[in-house]
């Protein structure tokens, strides 16, 4: 109410200028939105981002050779493996100094299970080794090149000293290239031989798989999207009741029912012999390969694609399409060169999302998949829980993982993760 | 789209009702005449029934009801002496479609659904598009409508014995449910599941809660990538989070029993309810602010200018008109926990073994009928879960229309 006759900067109740104030509570605004988020944001960050960063680094990470062999690594550096010969006596030394002192600690086994990843045999090789050089003397039983030959020949294979050398560093792209099916040989890096080509075959598979059942949800649920989005209100309503049943209803409950129902003496079957469409000696494989897990998954995906199409179809205006066929064009014209392209933010938007939650699917493959039907993410949880190949398990998450974030990124571009929208 | 098209003259009865339910009863009689062992003579036994039973329904019972009625009655008695009881219920059910199939034509509601202006093209069109709607409609609650009546299956199998399709009684019994009830084996899952769950859920609703309110301030630095970092959860696949889950949690199992000496199963307990806290937050976080969204926020200066604190105002009037979605996002975020069986099989140990787990490993090893029993109940459950949300949503959306915007 004061007058304000001085020329300057505007000032606010408190006399200080109406900027500084302005920004000040700003800045507490950031602040206390900032401390709202914050308990979520730092729960998010330890429970989640962590382990999986964690991961991440797993899969690179060698320290075990350097710290379970320290001098055998620094003896190995100078040796040159080109030359074809043995390394020198030195070497033989510090491997036996090293391996007296795993053995104690019982670490070689483990060194010798991570480079049998690398050159098959050598975690016999350690283990047979430990047994014997517990009992030998550092200082009168030398010379230990022979000795160590003697007690396991593998020490005389020069692709075992070259190994130990390549994989010598605190990090490895081993596990990487294992992965891409290639492995790095003294000539260099290498496709592995043919029949030891796995991943590749598994990461194609799992893209071509899911790009099958991102096809077939958008074929049924197109249809499905477009009748609820022009139906009236009350009837949608109902219908909708339908899409969001199998929605809410857990995966392993579809699961066993799509087991039940493909079995070869389950429903499916039972019926197509009593209809006489198929011989009862020969009923139908529909479980246990591929054609199982495309079903089962497009079944279980279904909704995921019907609720995003479905709120872009339910903004464009019906009137379009009898505009555009008022002015003369045919059913089908109106259809693809008006409706269509006004839903393909729609078809985009369900497509990745299907696609996304496709290629990391696990539970499905694993129970109706067979051996053909099986995902990258399948041959993960093996690494983890069977051969427990753990690097590798997490070399191939991680390119699993960069996949899905490249897709998340451009889902991002497309939709904006704000506009998800459940149920 | 709404006028009623009762201006189209009535169709030719010997020339398109009468054909059309003679096919339809065709294809129906076909079915029947497998089962009896001669197809050819079903359908044409078929055929001929139809396009009588349409006849005199038309002719004699121009009510709907009652024309409905006697064709239910009429195939039905042809049901029972065919087949007995059974062929009495699925004949009655017969007589229903076809009677439907006879009116819907008779009375030309086939082309109450398009214009009036719609050559007989787009007419047969629109019908094939609801039929192929009704189909995929069809695939999607069919698997899980067939486990229901086989989970009161008598035998050990998994599909429809003669004696549960002739409706006998004695091919049904509740043996699953006793096993179900009775068995450790599943007893001790479903107790595990119902201690995690709530736990995981109370944790992401409170947390997430929180958050969304922060998140949905006019000015957030940063919020694109907060955001993302919220929902990555629900994002990265579920078996890469179990993987960095099971190396990152055994090292917190570790450091919960040796530093702070808890005991083995409740540092396992913690360590699967915090795994599913997490998994359920973006649930949580999508569902607030959605709510918020519309959200009026002169509603909460009002609270101000008359005197309320930030924490009086939250809980006061802030609190209870954004509750349906709070609520709603502590259902998504419960199933999620609920349902969840990749993460538990990495972090949990046999201890923590939950309902999905053992149906898991249940399906995976040897099959039991038991399964069956289970899904039903999860349908059950995953229905009133379904029915809970519908009516929040409804009242979400009468609180926002009473709120001045």
């Amino acid at each position: 109410m004061s007058e304000t006759t001085h020329a300057g900067p505007m000032l606010a109740a408190d006399g200080t200028p109406l900027k500084r104030s302005l920004a000040r509570a700003l800045r507490r605004q950031k602040l206390r939105a900032l401390a709202l988020i914050a308990p979520l944001l730092i729960f998010v960050l330890l429970t989640f981002v962590t382990p999986i960063v964690s991961m991440l680094w797993r899969s690179v990470e060698n320290a075990i050779v350097p710290e379970t062999l320290p001098l055998t690594v620094e003896a190995l550096k100078d040796w040159d493996p080109t030359r074809g010969e043995l390394p020198e006596e030195a070497v033989f030394a510090a491997m036996v100094t090293d391996l007296q002192a795993a053995v104690k600690a019982k670490t070689h086994t483990k060194l010798g299970t991570r480079l049998n990843y690398e050159n098959p045999g050598i975690s016999s090789l350690f283990r047979s080794t430990g047994r014997n050089v517990g009992k030998w003397d550092l200082a009168a039983d030398g010379p230990f090149k022979e000795k160590l030959i003697e007690a396991d020949k593998g020490w005389g294979d020069i692709e075992v000293w070259k190994t130990l050398q390549r994989y010598s560093g605190h990090y490895t792209a081993g596990y990487f290239l294992n992965a891409a099916d290639l492995e790095n040989t003294a000539e260099g890096i290498q496709l592995r031989p043919e029949e030891q080509r796995i991943y590749m075959t598994l990461f194609i598979r799992t893209m071509w798989m899911s790009l099958m059942i991102t096809g077939s949800c958008l074929l049924l649920g197109y249809p499905v999207a477009w009748l609820l989005a022009n139906l009236r209100a009350s009837t949608s309503n109902v219908l909708m009741i339908l899409v969001l049943l199998p929605f809410w209803t857990s995966l392993l409950v579809r699961t066993s029912a799509w087991k039940v129902l493909l079995q070869q003496q389950g429903v499916i079957n039972d019926l197509l012999v009593w209809v006489g469409l198929v011989d009862d000696a020969n009923r139908l494989v529909m479980i246990n390969n591929q054609f199982g897990t495309i079903i089962a998954m497009t079944h279980i995906l279904l909704p995921f694609m019907i609720l995003p199409l479905y709120s872009v179809m339910k903004t464009i205006p019906p009137s379009y399409l009898r505009a555009a066929k008022s002015l003369g064009a045919t059913n089908w014209t109106a259809f693809w060169r008006v409706y269509f392209p006004q839903s393909v933010p729609g078809i985009g938007a369900g497509s990745i999302l299907v696609f996304i939650l496709a290629i990391g699917y696990y539970i499905t493959p694993e129970l109706v998949g067979g051996t053909q039907g099986v995902f990258i993410s399948n041959r993960i949880a093996f690494h983890i829980s069977s051969s427990l190949n753990w690097g590798l398990a997490a070399a191939l998450g991680t390119i699993l993982l960069s996949l899905v974030l490249l897709l998340y990124y451009v889902y991002d571009k497309i939709v904006g993760i704000d506009n998800v929208k459940l149920g | 789209m709404t006028i009623r098209t009762s201006i189209v003259p009535t169709p030719s009865l010997a020339g398109f009702t009468l054909p059309i339910n003679a096919v339809a009863g065709a294809l129906l009689g076909y079915l029947v005449g497998t089962a009896k062992g001669n197809p050819v003579l079903g359908a044409a036994a078929g055929a001929v029934f139809a396009a009588l039973l349409a006849l005199v329904i038309l002719r004699f019972a121009p009510k709907r009801s009652l024309g409905r009625l006697a064709g239910a009655v009429i195939t039905g008695v042809v049901g029972l002496a065919l087949a007995g009881i059974a062929g009495l219920v699925f004949g009655a059910l017969v007589g229903l479609v076809l009677s439907w199939l006879a009116y819907w034509l008779h009375t030309g509601d086939y082309r109450s659904n398009v214009p009036v202006y719609a050559t007989s093209g787009d007419v047969l069109w629109s019908n094939t598009f609801r039929l192929i709607c009704g189909l995929i409609f069809f695939f999607l609650i069919a698997p899980i409508a067939v486990v229901i009546p086989l989970s009161f299956n008598a035998e050990n199998f998994f599909t429809f014995t003669p004696a549960m399709l002739a409706l006998d009684p004695d091919g049904y019994s509740l043996k699953h449910y006793q096993d179900f009830m009775t068995n450790p084996d599943w007893l001790r899952p479903l107790k595990n599941s119902f201690i995690i769950a709530p736990f995981a859920t109370i944790i992401s609703v409170s947390l997430g809660t929180l958050a969304a309110i922060g998140l949905s301030q006019s000015h957030v630095p940063g919020r694109r990538a907060i955001m993302a970092i919220l929902i990555s959860p629900m994002i990265v696949p579920l078996i890469i989070s179990a993987t960095g889950m099971f190396f990152f949690y055994s090292g917190l199992g570790v450091f919960l029993e040796d530093t702070l000496h808890f005991s083995k199963d409740l540092s396992g307990y913690i360590k699967v309810i915090l795994a599913h806290a997490v998994l359920g937050i973006p649930f949580v976080i999508i569902t607030v602010t959605a709510t918020l969204v519309g959200f009026d926020r002169s509603l909460t200066r009002a609270a101000a200018n008359m005197g309320a604190g930030p924490v009086r105002t939250f809980f006061k009037v802030q609190m209870p008109l954004i509750l349906p979605g709070v609520i709603s996002g502590g259902l998504f975020a419960f199933i999620t926990s609920f349902d969840e069986v990749v993460v538990v099989l990495f972090v949990g140990s046999a201890v923590q073994k939950t309902l999905p787990w053992q149906m898991f490993t249940g399906l995976r090893e040897q099959i039991s009928p038991t399964i069956l029993a289970v899904a039903t109940i999860l349908v059950v459950i995953s229905i009133l879960l379904l029915t809970t949300l519908e009516l929040l949503r409804r009242r979400s959306e009468r609180l926002r229309g009473m709120s001045p915007s």
